[in-house]
């Protein structure tokens, strides 16, 4: 079993996903898809057809024994029979050799084809992802998303690989023994299928056993691993407490009930096998018997081919039993595999079909210069200037000139509809001014710049940006337009160059290099092993937090755009750290339009105004010595008197 | 290896019986399935009346239909008792495998509760939890197979071979070709394929994490518009993941068509010859029961031998597993009890005598140099330091979470390492930076500090921590439920019961490390001054980014890169100590203008 794949319930898989999926699988790979059924067909059938030409050179040993008996030479015999063999097996040798080619070419296509898919699978979800609203990714962990990458396409590969091609083959083979037992005698079927019978019974009963103690052991685990997780997570703590015996013991009940369930369990699933085996040998023995017996009292045989039942006609069924009851619990053994791949569809099939980021925006970013008149036009090349192009319904453009001018006008809105976070926010930044935010957890500020880039829209109101109401904008440009610094860096596996270039794709290494000493990052890369070649790998673990800051605040600064959101950005940097961070953020603000949330309000000071937000509504506005001067709730925070988070702490 | 084995298999312990009886049922069940085919060629003999041939020829009856009832009886009860060994194998395969997991996951938790921080250090979390949970789960896999299914092939394998040779004689030869083309072929395979599915793996797991990197920085990347950067990224990394991927998958697809091949070969040879040969020699020297026997063992060769190569694949990477399993179960703690431990800490004195200390022995750098600082019972000292200055360092060795290198550090006058472990900790509590609740109630979270207290005692010293009044407001109080990781409290509720859970163990020294950094500088000072008036005789050391959390302290340490830079009180240090007065400046500039 693949990793944590057991930690994932069983989920019962949507009714329509099945055909979906083979749909979508089918209409991927048609051409090859048909040469291997064709293949596997072949392959299936040289599996079952020598039984025909066994039985052909069973009856004809039969029939020289025969003769023997009585009194023949063993020559004669042998001459009589021996072309007769001879050329069976010669048939035999072409049906095996077309077998094998047959085999040989459908489980290369097939390898190639499952990854294929698999591949297409994971390009199709990592698309669709990037296209999905940032609400998808606040409303679903992490985790949860990944584990899309994971079990479901470890489980879908199972499906692919080996459940559905199991399933088919199966399938033809049942089939095909089936005729071929018709072929040679009614009643041999029927003891064959009265053994199946009895076998499909005893597997339900043991596997539905054995399924219920599983469930059960997926709990138990998921149980121990849930403590094991917290207590390692803890464990310094442990220490700190001396609570190393209490841990152990309460681990131990935990531990002890698993291995309780997962013996039921896996006893269960260990007795099948033998089970199954033997249930095949007494069939083995009863056809044998019973069919010897059927022989003895020379009982009328009703056959497709119209063979009497003989010793010949009875050694293939020893074949066919075996065959049937193999493909029978090869099946039993897919049933849950196949359950398991279809609900790793299902989940995939969800991600796919969520619903993407909706973006009905025409107003377009374009670089542009001024022409004599003062007038604005578009440009190809790279000019310094930024304009919106809005093309108007009679068919006019005008060109807007990007400046950082952002005003909102009693903006409501709320992440789930009846629950309104943000009541009536107006607020007005003029370009190059900087607008500061100042509240509690959970007060709404972080939400406000949300809207602004909308990550999410806005319920009422309206927000426009250089004028331009900015659901007309284009996502992608409005975005181009704002640059962005979080609290939580996140930086991607590749240089401090890659990092830095990623504000801007086409950025030279000096324009980089020049945006780091802009944002006081220079002096510590140039001091790393590689400088800007270093290789940053897991979120630039090898940095400092203030470090990776700095790098985040470079790679917003090559991006060079007019406005910019700056959450929280200094908050877990401690305070002489934060003095560096500090300058390379004020050298990042200069003749920009600046909107800035922090904790410590030292940052902050210097803010053209600042909105005290309080339960989503902003309860102060004005410079930082207007709100000292007015002795309200700002000036309490300052002193130190008070604090958002615990008065909203209930 | 094989010393890696046997530390694993230690932990079998209580489970040997079954461990042993599993394999030994098997090998019944082999005997009595190789025996069966056997019986079944007389049985067609029977029908067929070609009682010349029969092997069991006492079991013989008047009747041919009795005779043949006899030997299917035989047959019958030989597959019964053929699914008793296998069941009974299988359970006690189960009951061996699991109770081995258990074990094993038992030894691994509790040689990680025994671990110093030193060791906890050494080994990240998350590879903790894959080694107690995926690594076992794989070890347990193995184990089953190495008591079940790698006793049943071989022995399968080596009856089968022996049958067939008995029975058919000449005939069997066929499988001296076969057996080492399949052989070579199937190992060949692996040796190919193995490395790699070992490099495609790596491949594949970095692409995994690329994506969480980009789920994680969905915000940077809807920001800065890279959605269709980032898809170009995947797609070539897929693309080339699933390149290597084929590639291997292409080699695994010759293994069933060697496997068929060989099949086919034994059974045209078998058709082929033997048909001959029971003509030739008018049913003597083989027969058609033997025929069919000799296809059936035949089949079993093969697919046993195909088992076989499974099972190698199986324990190669459970191997791994195994591996580092035993790291841990290797890996001795670096701090353990002294012989004749001191367990009574007469007072909160500390005392550092030139302190060095590095984290780890290869290290280039101390982390802490000569470090010498005199401590009185009841004292509060401050300690004041940019991040990585080591202020956290210094406090862990005064309970021993880590040891010194050089020098000593003694607390009520005698050498920490000289205490009984839980004696000191249980003397000298910490409140850790990174501090953690566990899931449970707040009095369950609380009662870490002491098993027995009483509601009072909660209470009391949830009201020294200033925690007392945010608690009795939940609708639950103390029986509030804490989740996992503590997310359904704020920061700073979350450091003030971590407070109070220290202070529960009535500890002679107290350690605050960056306890109060999310609580407001009112209720910080709430905290300090309870603790000066209700625990006066507890040695109260507080790390802090505030200056005004340490300015009244009896005593402020200022670390500078592991070295004191300075010691004195509040006043003296701003006086004469650059750094003191920088982060002074720097946190009260604009605040003291009103």
């Amino acid at each position: 079993m693949s990793r944590g794949m057991m930690k994932r319930p069983l989920k019962k898989a949507k009714k329509g996903t099945m055909p979906r999926l083979l749909k979508f699988f089918f209409s991927s790979y048609k051409l090859p898809l048909v040469a291997v059924l064709i293949c596997m067909l072949l392959n299936t059938l040289a599996g079952v057809c020598p039984g025909i030409f066994q039985q052909t050179i069973l009856e004809n040993v039969d029939k020289a024994l025969a003769l023997i008996d009585g009194g023949a030479s063993t020559e004669s015999a042998a001459e009589q029979f021996f072309p007769a063999i001879t050329a069976a097996v010669i048939v035999l040798v072409c049906i095996y050799a077309v077998g094998l080619v047959a085999g040989f070419i459908y489980q290369r296509t097939m390898a190639v084809i499952t990854q294929s898919f698999l591949n297409k699978l994971r390009n199709i979800m990592f698309a669709r992802m990037q296209k999905l609203p940032i609400k998808y990714f606040d409303t679903h962990t992490h985790g949860d998303i990944m584990s899309h990458y994971t079990n479901d396409i470890d489980t879908l590969r199972q499906l692919v690989s080996q459940s559905i091609p199991q399933l088919i083959i199966s399938a033809l083979t049942l089939t095909a023994v089936l005729f071929l037992m018709l072929y040679y005698s009614l009643w041999m079927t029927l003891i064959v299928l009265v053994g199946v019978v009895a076998m499909a019974l005893v597997t339900k009963f043991v596997g539905g056993g054995s399924a219920k103690y599983f469930v059960r052991q997926q709990k138990a685990l998921g149980k121990a691993e849930g403590y094991i997780e917290e207590m390692i997570h803890g464990q310094k703590v442990v220490k700190v407490f001396c609570h190393e015996d209490k841990s152990i013991s309460d681990f131990d009940k935990l531990n002890t009930q698993l291995c309780k369930d997962a013996t039921s369990a896996n006893s269960y699933a260990n007795i099948l096998m033998p089970i199954m085996n033997n249930i095949g040998h007494i069939l083995y023995a009863l056809i044998i018997f019973v069919g010897g017996v059927l022989v003895l009292i020379n009982i009328d045989n009703i056959s497709i081919s119209g063979k009497p039942l003989d010793i010949s006609t009875l050694i293939p069924f020893i074949g066919f039993s075996k065959q049937f009851t193999m493909n029978i619990s090869q099946l039993s053994n897919q049933i849950n595999a196949i359950a398991m791949g279809l609900a790793g569809a299902d989940r995939m099939f969800e991600l796919m079909d969520e619903e993407p980021e909706v973006d009905n925006g025409y107003v377009t970013l374009v670089n542009a210069k001024e022409t004599e008149n003062g007038e604005l036009t578009e440009s190809e090349a790279r000019t310094g200037i930024w304009a919106w192009k809005h093309p108007h319904e009679d068919g006019t453009v005008t060109y807007t000139r990007v400046q950082g001018d952002v005003r909102l006008t009693e903006v409501d809105f709320g992440y789930v509809e009846d629950k309104i976070v943000l009541h009536d926010i107006t607020l007005y930044a003029k370009p190059g001014q900087k607008i500061a935010f100042v509240g509690a957890t959970g007060a709404g500020k972080t939400t406000i710049t949300n809207l602004i880039n909308r990550f999410y829209d806005i319920a009422d109101g309206k927000i426009r940006y250089d004028g331009i109401n900015i659901n007309k904008i284009k996502k992608d440009d409005l975005r181009a337009s704002l640059g962005i610094v979080l609290q939580d860096v996140n930086l991607f596996t590749g240089t401090v160059m890659d990092n830095i270039r990623y504000g801007k794709l086409d950025a030279t290494d000096e324009e980089c290099i020049n945006a780091a000493k802009r944002a006081n990052a220079h002096s510590f890369i140039s001091m790393l092993p590689d400088g800007y070649n270093t290789v940053l790998k897991g979120d630039g673990s090898g940095l400092s937090q203030g470090q990776r800051q700095l790098i985040s605040i470079a790679r917003a600064a090559v991006a060079d755009p007019p406005v910019m959101i700056l959450d929280e950005a200094t908050s877990s940097i401690d305070t002489r750290t934060e003095a560096i961070v500090s300058a390379g953020m004020d050298a990042l603000m200069q003749g920009r339009t600046v909107f800035v949330i922090a904790h410590r309000l030292s940052t902050i000071k210097n803010s053209d105004v600042i909105m005290v937000l309080d339960k989503g509504r902003i309860i102060e506005r004005g410079s930082h010595d207007d709100l000292i001067a007015a002795k309200g709730k700002y000036y309490q925070l300052y002193t130190g008197s008070f604090d958002f988070d615990e008065q909203t702490d209930k | 290896m094989l010393k890696k084995f046997k530390l694993l298999a230690k932990s079998i312990r209580e489970y040997k019986r079954s461990s042993i009886l599993s394999p030994l049922f098997v090998s019944l069940e082999v005997v009595m399935e190789c025996l069966i085919p056997f019986i079944a060629s007389d049985l067609i003999l029977v029908i067929q009346r070609d009682y010349e041939n029969i092997k069991l020829k006492f079991l013989l009856l008047e009747d041919p239909t009795a005779s043949a009832a006899v030997f299917g009886g035989i047959l019958v009860v030989m597959a019964m008792l053929s699914l008793s060994f296998g069941a009974l194998a299988g359970r006690f395969c189960a009951v061996a495998s699991c109770g081995f997991a258990k074990n094993l996951r038992a030894d691994l938790y509790k040689r990680s509760q025994e671990f110093s921080f030193e060791n906890i250090d050494k080994f990240s979390s998350s590879s903790m939890i894959t080694r107690m949970t995926t690594d076992v789960t794989h070890v347990q896999q193995a184990f089953m197979m190495i008591i079940r299914t790698a006793i049943r092939s071989p022995l399968m394998f080596a009856f089968s071979i022996i049958m067939a040779f008995t029975l058919g004689g000449q005939m069997a030869l066929i499988f001296v070709f076969v057996i080492p083309v399949l052989f070579i072929g199937l190992f060949s395979i692996i040796r190919i394929a193995m490395p790699i599915f070992r490099k495609v793996f790596k491949k594949y797991d970095k692409l995994n994490s690329s994506v969480q990197e980009n789920v994680k920085g969905m915000r940077v990347v809807k920001s800065f518009v890279r959605e269709d950067y980032e898809k170009d990224k995947f797609r070539s990394a897929s693309e080339n993941v699933k390149n290597d991927f084929v590639r291997a998958d292409k080699i695994l697809a010759f293994n069933s068509p060697i496997m068929q091949l060989c099949m086919y070969s034994v059974m045209l040879f078998i058709c082929f010859f033997g048909s001959r040969l029971i003509i030739s020699s008018g049913g003597q020297s083989f027969d058609i029961g033997k025929f069919s026997a000799l296809l059936t063992y035949g089949m079993q060769i093969l697919s046993s031998l195909m088992m076989l190569s499974m099972i190698f694949v199986m324990l190669t990477m459970a191997g791994e597993s195994a591996n580092r399993i035993s790291e841990i179960l290797e890996e001795e703690s670096t701090i353990v009890n002294p012989e004749n431990p001191v367990s009574v800490v007469e007072n909160g004195d500390i005392e550092f005598d030139g302190v060095y200390f590095k984290y780890a022995k290869r290290a280039e750098n101390f982390a802490l140099s000569n470090i010498n600082i005199r401590i009185k019972s009841g004292q509060t000292v401050g300690i004041i330091g940019g991040t990585g200055s080591s202020k956290s360092s210094l406090i862990q060795l005064i309970p021993r979470l880590y040891d010194v290198t050089e020098g000593s550090v003694k607390v009520g006058g005698i050498d920490v390492r000289e205490y009984d472990i839980e004696a000191l900790r249980n003397e000298v509590s910490v409140v850790l930076q990174k501090n953690v609740l566990f899931s449970g109630t707040i009095r369950e979270n609380l009662r870490w500090g002491n098993e027995n207290a009483s509601d009072e005692e909660l209470i009391r010293v949830c009201k020294l921590a200033q925690a007392h009044e945010f608690v009795s407001s939940f609708p639950d109080g103390y029986d509030t439920f804490i989740e996992q990781g503590g997310t359904n409290v704020s920061g700073g509720q979350k450091q003030r019961l971590c407070i109070a859970r220290a202070l529960l163990k009535k500890p002679k020294i107290l350690i605050l490390d960056d306890s109060t950094s999310a609580v407001d500088t009112r209720t910080d000072a709430f905290i300090r001054k309870a603790m000066r008036e209700e625990i006066p005789d507890t040695t109260k050391i507080i790390i802090a980014q505030r200056i005004s959390s340490v300015e009244d302290a009896d005593m402020i340490i200022v670390i500078d890169n592991g070295i004191i830079n300075g010691i004195g009180t509040h006043e003296e240090l701003i006086k004469n100590n650059a750094i003191y007065n920088e982060v002074y400046t720097s946190q009260t500039k604009g605040a003291k203008m009103e």
